[in-house]
């Protein structure tokens, strides 16, 4: 019953699982913190984002929803350009070109992230 | 254009209500370069279909006109065509019910046109027979048996029951967005049909299916628009047949899918054992 496409569209939906639970997480703390007591400025000014930088379970979160945002989101796009009715050949072409895409955009995110953390 | 009139038809005994419009587009791609529209007016009697109508025009007015049409009682599914922008069959639909003066009359969508309102439904064809729709046995060969017969208990039966009810008039394909955009996407019928043979305990044949159902263009590629659902004239839920195709592969593919117990072949009703307490059969009262 399993095929690569089953298992691809699999990983999509749990992938938007995990984001709905990491961006949520990532919400709260951006814009709903302030309600124990402390302004929006202080989650947005250079000192919190750093504190936060150099905390690896800040360092985790943000590479994990890096991870699952990326494969959720160009799947989908990879999705809506299959549905231009294109020949198996470029659809493998797609996808090589989107698998790159991803990884290039995941390394740099990781890259950034993972400097943040090292200053 | 309505024209209420009290007249009896010839040959007719019963009352012409309205004259209704028919504008129908009329293309053959072998002698003509475009697409045109003629229009006919119809004389619409209670009860009068579209169908009905298309033969009045053929009889009375235009005998060039071409339509694919069989049984006339919503069973063969020859007659489907977009009706005033809906996909329905023809010979279900009464022109009085869709309460307008001019019935606009087109091929279904999303099929090529063999001539006038005959759409070329071999792509229908094609894409329901890749997904293998019969029954499959790996343990024993159906050939062997013509008239055999598998157990299978009424919950088995309901599980796919509605399913089986889709004729194949290609209404669910002209409806989909999806397959509107994507000519390799196998669309609502099809995908529909490997489901109801998937989970028909009958049926082994799940891994010759899925290559065609659950690849890259298969269900995974459905929109949920529920379009299928919402023309098919039979009653049958194609979308409902593709979320739950999803969720099967979803399960599989988290392997928590549980081993099909497939039926099991009964034996010939000539070797069956009689019930104990089953009372003798009465005297025959024919001799």
């Amino acid at each position: 019953m399993r095929t690569r496409e089953s298992t691809l569209w699999t990983w999509h939906l749990l992938a938007g699982a995990v984001i709905l639970v990491l961006l949520g997480l990532h919400m709260f703390i951006m814009h709903l913190s302030g309600l124990g007591g402390s302004g929006e400025e202080d989650v947005l000014s250079y000192s919190s984002v750093m504190e936060r930088s150099r905390a690896l379970a800040f360092v985790i979160v943000y590479i994990l929803l890096l991870g699952v945002a990326l494969y959720h989101g160009l799947y989908g796009f990879r999705k809506i350009v299959f549905e231009l009715t294109l020949s198996e050949g470029v659809e493998r072409a797609v996808t090589v070109l989107i698998v790159l895409l991803g990884l290039a955009l995941f390394v740099i995110g990781s890259y950034a992230t993972i400097t943040a953390y090292a200053m | 254009m309505i024209e209420t009139r009290s007249r009896k038809q010839s040959g007719g005994s019963e009352e012409v209500i309205k004259t209704v419009q028919f504008s129908v587009l009329r293309y053959d791609p072998k002698t003509l370069p475009a697409p045109r529209v003629d229009s006919f007016n119809v004389p619409v009697t209670k009860g009068l279909t579209v169908l009905d109508g298309l033969h009045y025009i053929k009889e009375n007015l235009d005998s060039s006109l071409a339509w694919r049409y069989s049984c006339r009682m919503g069973v063969c599914g020859s007659c489907g065509m977009f009706i005033n922008s809906y996909p329905r069959l023809a010979c279900n639909t009464q022109v009085l019910e869709l309460k307008t003066d001019t019935v606009h009359l087109k091929p279904l969508p999303n099929f090529d046109i063999i001539k006038d309102l005959v759409p070329d439904l071999s792509v229908l064809f094609e894409k329901h027979r890749s997904v293998r729709p019969f029954i499959v046995r790996r343990d024993v060969s159906i050939d062997e048996l013509p008239s055999g017969e598998f157990f299978q208990s009424v919950e088995e039966l309901e599980r796919y029951l509605q399913f089986t009810y889709c004729i194949k008039c290609g209404l669910c394909m002209a409806a989909c967005p999806t397959v509107a955009t994507d000519r390799r996407y196998l669309g609502p019928q099809p995908l529909t049909q490997a489901y109801r043979y998937d989970i028909d305990s009958r049926d082994d044949g799940s891994d010759e299916r899925k290559e065609e159902a659950l690849g890259s263009h298969g269900a995974f590629r459905c929109h949920f628009a529920g379009a299928c659902s919402e023309v098919c004239p039979k009653g049958v839920d194609p979308a409902l047949g593709i979320q739950l195709s999803k969720r099967r592969a979803f399960v599989a593919s988290l392997g928590l899918l549980p081993k099909k117990r497939l039926a099991a072949v009964a034996p010939p009703v000539t070797s069956a054992k009689r019930r104990e307490g089953t009372p003798d059969a009465p005297e025959r009262t024919v001799r």
